[in-house]
């Protein structure tokens, strides 16, 4: 078996045996090999869409070699980023997405505040019950959800339903509970001789948590609110089941809905806007990639 | 203050030893993290436990909403062939998926740790991808890489003779498109959490393993797994839920066709509770996914306090 010969030399990689260093060069060989498998596994989709978004319609109904570019042309890019259309789902998720980081970072690092630092009655029971919280999946909510804001709508005349604003309200139930349990664990790590000393010196809770918990934590916050903005903008099935006119739609749906029409699927079109989609949160990725990991293994780890 | 404002008549004194009263109250501790948690019970309670019972509500309702059903809901999903038809796939998908995301996560995370720590970062890199994608947006890829018509990989495949395969056409196809999407999106993450595990493991007990003369498996069932074991059950029970509650995958790819064949919980109830307006049938049908998601959930916690209390 392959992977045998792989892992047989890794535990015993302090030892200096001429035919142990052999083995472990071919172990490292097997690794790369089977990395650049997986890479190219990893990476086919995205890549794909690239070499598609660069083709003319034209040259994609032709039906030529699909892997390869052969008439390079931005025509989709400069289609799509003229179109009214394309630009108020991307203005759209954006201000969603920005204004409901902020929502959540407002709400979530004074509640983690308060549950790592100050005991109070339930506060152990509030914790359990935010990671409760976070397991519970949106495709559970939706339907009862949708038709809460109805009845809400019918009952105050508040139009909630086909409004972007309806998602300010609700992604924060699927990044509240994660960002408060991550931030949970950061606070608890700083030592209590921190507040201790700031309590003493007068400093009140407030400002205990600005000028204290806040800067020494800030890779969490980082962490946390990487987390809620790449949540906001993939955000899927919301936004498909309150949203449903045209200038109310954000990124992920509106690509979908306005760029399929019917049985015609502008291909080109399509994973250009999928695309420029995907950009932000790879973006972000790129530059803060420590941090995006370190939120990713800080939910199921806990500080 | 507030309380100066409202009582303008009262002496000074006395309003002073008023606010200091209250100011005393509002500075105490128990009070100051009643308010700073404030926010986050509100939310909680009206927009997750609150629908979460208004779900249990709504599925005793008749379609028009008017009538007190009682269980007839569930009476008439029983007798439905495509409600079974949904459990059966529900948990072939969850279960299939999330077996195959765990060992080609723990595989792969064997690998990355095998390579030198330099080039480690830049593969972690690239082999998270994947799950940084919107799900929708990759989706949209993998649509267009099984497209009946200009499939790539049909292309590709007929140079070795093989299909063309209708990846999203046929039945059994589509299950399999539907989780190879699912494992190809969901096995990042496995690896990543399982990379941080497998560095968490002391160099030493692998020292004293091969003292012992352990081979090359021996040292992964009695060492590796054993330190990883809590690490795995907590992201293999997670990953459980996410999966079993997919819902952007499936309605992009397949939408639940052919002929149902590829619905999931989540998918069919948005089919029947939004798109066919059925809101008290789609919420029992989502009301499915508790049982399971509870059970999950309630292990989860018991894993993750564990570690609490070990640490």
């Amino acid at each position: 078996m392959t992977t045998v010969t792989v892992d047989k030399a890794t535990p015993t990689r302090k030892v200096k045996y001429g035919s142990m260093s052999r083995d472990r060069t071919w172990a490292l060989r097997w690794s790369y090999f089977f990395l650049v498998i997986f890479a190219i596994f990893s990476l086919t989709p995205p890549i794909y869409m690239l070499i598609t978004s660069l083709k003319s319609s034209a040259e994609i109904s032709a039906a030529t070699n699909p892997w390869w570019v052969f008439h390079p042309t931005l025509e989709n890019y400069v289609g799509l980023l003229t179109s009214n259309q394309f630009l108020r789902f991307f203005w759209n998720s954006a201000i969603v997405s920005i204004f409901v980081v902020t929502i959540t970072m407002l709400i979530s690092v004074p509640a983690a505040f308060a549950l790592a630092r100050m005991r109070f009655w339930g506060s152990a029971v509030l914790a359990t019950g935010v990671f409760l919280t976070y397991l519970i999946p949106e495709t559970l909510l939706f339907i009862p959800l949708f038709k809460m804001f109805a009845v809400i709508g019918d009952w105050t005349g508040i139009q909630l339903i086909n409004r972007w604003y309806v998602l300010l309200i609700l992604y924060p139930t699927l990044t509240v509970p994660f960002c408060t349990w991550i931030m949970i664990g950061y606070f608890a790590s700083i030592p209590k001789e921190l507040d201790e000393a700031a309590i003493i010196d007068g400093a009140s809770w407030i400002q205990t948590l600005t000028r204290i918990f806040i800067p020494v934590a800030f890779p969490g916050i980082i962490a946390a609110t990487i987390f809620a903005f790449t949540v906001s903008w993939a955000q899927f099935l919301y936004p498909l089941v309150f949203t449903t006119s045209t200038d109310q739609l954000v990124m992920p749906v509106g690509i979908i809905t306005s760029l399929i029409k019917g049985d015609v699927f502008n291909w080109g079109q399509i994973m250009t806007g999928a695309l420029l989609g995907a950009a932000p949160p790879l973006i972000i990725y790129a530059f803060l990639m420590d941090y995006y990991i370190a939120g990713l293994t800080a939910g199921a780890t806990k500080g | 203050m507030v309380d100066v404002a409202l009582q303008p008549n009262r002496s000074a004194a006395q309003a002073a030893r008023k606010r200091s009263s209250l100011h005393r109250m509002l500075k105490r501790k128990s009070t100051v993290a009643f308010l700073m948690t404030l926010p986050l019970i509100l939310l909680i309670a009206t927009l997750v436990i609150y629908p979460a019972f208004y779900a249990l509500h709504l599925a005793t309702l008749n379609k028009s909403m008017e009538r007190f059903v009682g269980l007839s809901n569930f009476e008439f999903l029983f007798r439905r062939e495509t409600f079974w038809l949904v459990v059966k796939q529900s948990c072939i998908f969850a279960i299939t998926a999330v077996i195959f995301k765990a060992l080609l996560g723990f595989i792969i995370a064997h690998f990355v740790h095998n390579i030198p720590a330099k080039g480690q970062r830049k593969w972690r890199g690239m082999l998270l991808v994947p799950w940084v994608i919107p799900p929708a947006m990759s989706t949209l890829a993998w649509l267009w890489l099984f497209d009946p018509s200009y499939s790539a990989f049909n292309y590709t495949l007929s140079f070795f003779d093989i299909g063309p395969i209708p990846w999203t056409g046929d039945p059994m196809w589509a299950r399999f498109s539907v989780i190879l999407v699912n494992i190809w999106v969901g096995a990042p993450f496995f690896m990543i959490m399982y990379l941080a595990a497998l560095k968490s493991v002391p160099e030493q007990l692998y020292e004293a393993a091969a003292i012992d003369g352990a081979n090359w498996w021996q040292r992964i069932w009695y060492v590796t797994l054993p330190m990883m074991r809590n690490i795995i059950a907590i992201t293999t029970l997670f990953s459980l839920i996410v999966t079993f509650a997919n819902f952007d995958i499936v309605r992009i790819l397949t939408a639940g066709g052919p002929l149902d064949h590829t619905h999931i919980f989540a998918t069919w109830a948005f089919r029947i509770g939004i798109e066919g307006s059925d809101i008290p049938l789609g919420a029992s049908v989502s009301l499915f996914m508790v049982p399971i998601l509870a059970v999950a959930a309630i292990f989860i916690l018991r894993d993750v306090n564990k570690r609490g209390n070990e640490s």
